[in-house]
């Protein structure tokens, strides 16, 4: 049984903690339960399962530590592993950046975990993967997919007293849909932590609708252009941006969010007034742990206020060298929205381009965090409020701190997940003027 | 699809490490207990034979079996401090069946009998009900059984054998000559990979296999505190299928290149992370380049990542039928224009060869993991498209007696499928240098050393950018420049080609967590080349101001 509730979960940890004789402990232990399956070709291809349990503990001296797992849980087990990371810590070199462990702390109980999504068996999984190959096949279209769930846990404790437990589930689901000639093209994916809000059939119509209305797209001139982008897109491009949300690089000056002659740029207008970024892990729609490893009771944090930074987080080490307060990375990230849906920022559009998905984004240069990649699946004109024709792919080269300084209107923000990552994030679809587009793509 | 980021930018505000799943659910060990074998061949035969008899008797019709034990140490430190050691070992079976026609696979870290048998059982009933969706059977290519027999990577010393100790103070010394060479900060990793690898299948092969890798790596950051602006400058190392002794400096495999120091088949990061130290500070002051049209002159060093993207992944078999379509792609080089037998893919001067036998090469192994013998074969032969990348089951599709050999898995409990073997342009034939290539361009750009890369799902349009950049004006290398990118469409790019350097400069360069699949998969795979000359290539500059 790969999931230990918090009593089951307190009690082997307290057993650990007893065989340690190091200055400090920390032992965790991580546990997953899920399973997947990949289609293509509107057939099943592969088909897998996860289940394992995971003991860590990490024994210091002074400023050494040394980390040794195991997955077996015998006395004798959990002994040599204690005595192993021991030995290991004694051995490794010192770090003097080493911060003493935390104490107890107080936190709320996350929202992270749903019985349904726990309850999902190999047929679930099978039966929504049937729903999304029977809307394709029905559109004549060929479909790709992939659906995984998981349910995990972790549990922390260490010898300062510190005891934390979180359990959550996840879903993930995303297909691609193409027409018979390979002139259109479709996607679309969902994220939640409860099942019951995963529709696979719905998807796959959204998919579908992209794949035959952006068949046959005709080619315009790359350069620059006000671009709608859906969630699915803004995610993934913000997210690179999300990373950068650190005062240590800052503070060294190899960030964004460095400020020329040092320090960093709390305080300063950095984007569009229209611009707010939090983390909320009580957030209903996005619930997330409610504390970390550093041992930390995580809660609401604004990092962005109406284009303002207000907050970057700081590790133990560089709060203390810098004497503020630690301040940790929270587990999500809200952008908040307006209220217009995509068809209202859709028909406010005299000239623009749907952006659908945007797709191999990297990093071209860090100081202005330049981003390039390309649009796929699904990229229409839109003239006078209406969607005009699909067009060729187009590459970008954009920084997305140009991009939220261009902001004319957010819609409602939704649950989106990053393509790469596969990380949930709420973010609303956008209108951003003057995105630049370098060279068009022949790929569909 | 993509090389993984494994070490996100620094600059980034992470200068975290981002593991492969297959790691990140490794145990971390010590480093002794890396070096304990565990078990003995016959004791790996014997659980095979579990596995196989098993399968068999449930109803399979075809199994293979893997016992793998995945080592891994990361060496991480910046400036005059260790950040961290990692040693991790997964050790477990995976079991793939076919039954009724489909494949089915389970994979358990027990390697108890009764484990053993249980999860050939349990391959064997997800195949059957894999089956019931099947719309064509699976069609294996012949393939005749090895017997017993075994291949080691030639290592000359065995990197995890190497105390930590040695391993952290060459990393420190690094740090320091950079930091003494004017940098302000300094990151620097060691990564070692050992996959013991036992294979045995119903075809009668028992192979074992004990592969090596090693890629050390560096990034020095230079900072203006007035201006705020920064530049980095990376190793100029490649990831090897070699042991310790690629970190030997050896002066046969320096090269004094047009514009500083490379590196062969052993690399001297003393030297590298000096001269780095020098190039980053001329990257402050270099000039921006003027977007528009070069004759771009691009070192292995960085034309190795442009053949990953726009001539390995677009021919990979799978790819091109559409398995990957909902996450990596699909390809451009459909097999239509392979069975035309003349799609123009590159200049008559273009021949890329796939093989896994290349000395020190990431992909080098003896067998794949479907127990087929390593081999080499053309991809693109004097411009033309040839021939893909396949497995066993994909061989009949291509009208091919046996499988080329290109499975693998990234660990026991991972499904192989296809993945990249060594991707290769081949040297020119006439004897030139790269001091040649340069005496002709007019106005071009001399490019060394990897960075930013993208590419589109199709693999027709690319960008990629690069560590050093200098400008060629008339016959003559200048000055270094900088915000250089190049974007060009893959066939337009190879037919660019009028000049490839001979043998004498051909190099590896490689990726060593190229990542595939869902759930993703990573692999590590070279790619060898000469400086080549593409010509009036669109250069863009990539300098924004925020």
């Amino acid at each position: 049984m790969a999931i230990l509730n918090k009593e089951d979960a307190q009690a082997l940890l307290k057993k650990v903690l007893a065989f340690s004789t190091s200055d400090e402990c920390e032992v965790s232990l991580s546990g997953v339960e899920g399973g997947n399956i990949r289609y293509a070709r509107n057939a099943v291809s592969t088909a897998g399962d996860t289940n394992t349990l995971t003991l860590a503990i990490r024994s210091v001296y002074g400023k050494k530590s040394g980390t040794a797992t195991i997955n077996e849980f015998d006395d004798a087990s959990l002994k040599k592993c204690v005595q192993r990371a021991e030995e290991l810590a004694k051995l490794s070199p010192e770090n003097p950046e080493y911060m003493p462990m935390r104490g107890p702390i107080s936190y709320k109980e996350s929202k992270s975990f749903i019985p349904a999504t726990a309850a999902i068996q190999p047929d679930t999984r099978a039966e929504a993967v049937a729903k999304s190959i029977k809307v394709s096949k029905d559109s004549k279209l060929e479909s790709a997919g992939y659906i995984e769930n998981r349910t995990s846990f972790v549990a922390v404790m260490n010898s300062k007293g510190f005891f934390g437990y979180n359990k959550g589930t996840d879903v993930i689901f995303s297909v691609t849909t193409r027409n018979q000639e390979g002139t259109g093209s479709g996607y679309a994916a969902r994220g939640f932590n409860d099942v019951s809000k995963l529709d696979t059939a719905e998807a796959t119509r959204v998919a579908a609708q992209k794949a035959n209305g952006s068949a046959n797209a005709k080619a315009i001139e790359p350069g620059k252009y006000t671009v709608i982008l859906e969630p699915i897109a803004a995610t993934y491009m913000l997210e690179n941006m999300f990373r950068g949300f650190d005062a240590r690089t800052a503070d060294e000056g190899r960030s964004f969010m460095s400020k020329p002659g040092g320090g960093n740029r709390i305080g300063e207008q950095l984007v569009d007034e229209k611009v707010s970024i939090y983390s909320d892990p009580f957030h209903p729609e996005l619930p997330d742990a409610t504390w970390n490893g550093e041992g930390f009771a995580l809660d609401r944090v604004n990092w962005i206020e109406k284009g303002v930074v207000k907050n970057l987080s700081y590790s133990q080490f560089w709060a203390q060298k810098k004497n503020v307060a630690a301040g940790p990375f929270a587990s999500n990230i809200i952008m908040e929205g307006g209220t217009a849906s995509l068809e209202e920022l859709i028909k406010s559009t005299e000239r623009g381009i749907l952006v659908s998905k945007l797709w191999y984004i990297r990093l071209v240069d860090a100081q202005s965090l330049l981003l390039t990649g390309l649009t796929r699946d699904g990229t229409f004109y839109i003239e006078n409020g209406q969607i005009k024709y699909p067009i060729k792919n187009m590459r970008f080269n954009e920084s997305p701190v140009i991009m939220l300084n261009n902001v004319e209107a957010l819609g409602k923000a939704e649950r989106s997940i990053s393509i790469e990552s596969n990380r949930s994030y709420l973010i609303p679809p956008m209108k951003i003027r003057d995105f630049t587009f370098t060279s068009l793509s022949d790929a569909v | 699809m993509k090389r993984k980021d494994f070490i996100r930018n620094a600059s980034m505000g992470m200068g975290a490490l981002f593991l492969p799943k297959s790691m990140l659910y490794a145990n971390q060990v010590d480093a002794a207990a890396l070096l304990d074998t565990r078990f003995d061949i016959p004791q790996k035969k014997r659980m095979a034979d579990i596995a196989l008899n098993a399968a068999r008797s449930k109803g399979a019709t075809y199994t293979d079996v893997r016992i793998g034990r995945y080592l891994n140490q990361f060496v991480i430190t910046r400036e005059d401090k260790v950040e961290n050691v990692v040693n991790t070992e997964s050790y477990g079976i995976g079991i793939r069946v076919i039954a009724n026609g489909s494949w089915g696979f389970a994979a358990t870290d027990n390697l108890d009998t009764d484990s053993i048998a249980k999860t050939a059982a349990l391959a064997v009933s997800i195949a059957k009900e894999n089956a019931r969706l099947l719309t064509e059977p699976v069609q294996l290519a012949p393939q005749k059984g090895q017997g017993e027999v075994s291949w080691k990577t030639p290592i000359e010393k065995n990197a995890f054998e190497v105390p930590i100790k040695e391993k952290v103070d060459l990393l420190l010394s690094v740090n320091d000559a950079a930091m003494k060479g004017g940098a302000n900060y300094m990151n620097s990793l060691l990564f070692l990979v050992n996959e013991q690898k036992y294979f045995a299948s119903s075809d009668g092969s028992y192979i074992d296999q004990d592969i090596h890798r090693i890629w050390p790596t560096f990034s020095i950051t230079k900072i203006d505190a007035t201006s705020g602006k920064f530049e980095t400058r990376s190793a100029l190392s490649s990831p090897m299928g070699m042991g310790y002794e690629y970190l030997n400096p050896s002066a046969a495999d320096t090269i004094k290149g047009l514009t500083g120091n490379l590196y062969r088949n052993r690399y001297d990061m003393l030297q590298d992370a000096k001269d780095g130290a020098k190039q980053v500070q001329e990257k402050m002051i270099a000039k921006s380049v003027d977007a528009g049209k070069y004759d771009l002159v691009i070192d292995p060093t960085n034309l190795f990542l442009t053949i990953h993207e726009s001539s390995g992944h677009p021919s990979e078999l799978d790819r091109v039928l559409g398995y990957e379509a909902n996450f990596a792609g699909t390809s451009f080089l459909t097999l239509d224009k392979w069975k035309a037998g003349n799609f123009n893919y590159g200049s008559k001067l273009v021949n890329i060869v796939a093989d896994k036998l290349q000395p020190n090469s990431l992909g080098a192994v003896g067998f794949d993991d479907e127990g087929v013998e390593t081999q080499e074969w053309d991809i693109i032969k004097d411009g033309v498209l040839v021939n893909y990348q396949a497995t066993r089951d994909q061989a009949h599709i291509l009208g091919l007696k046996q499988s080329q050999g290109c499975c693998y898995a990234d660990n026991w409990s991972s499904v192989q499928f296809q993945r990249m073997p060594n991707i290769s342009l081949k040297p020119g034939k006439e004897t030139m240098s790269p001091a040649d290539i340069v005496k002709n361009v007019e106005k071009g750009i001399y490019i060394v050393g990897e960075s930013s890369y993208s590419i589109d799902q199709q693999r027709y349009n690319f960008q990629f950018s690069g560590q050093l950049f200098y400008e060629i004006k008339n016959g003559k290398i200048g000055p270094m420049l900088k915000d250089v990118a190049y974007q060009s469409n893959t066939q337009e790019f190879w037919n660019s080609v009028t000049a490839i350097a001979d043998k004498r400069d051909y190099r590896l360069g490689g990726s060593f967590f190229d990542g595939k699949g869902q759930p993703g998969q990573v692999s590590a795979v070279s790619h060898g080349a000469s400086t080549t000359r593409f010509n009036g290539i669109n250069v863009i500059n990539t300098a924004r101001k925020i």
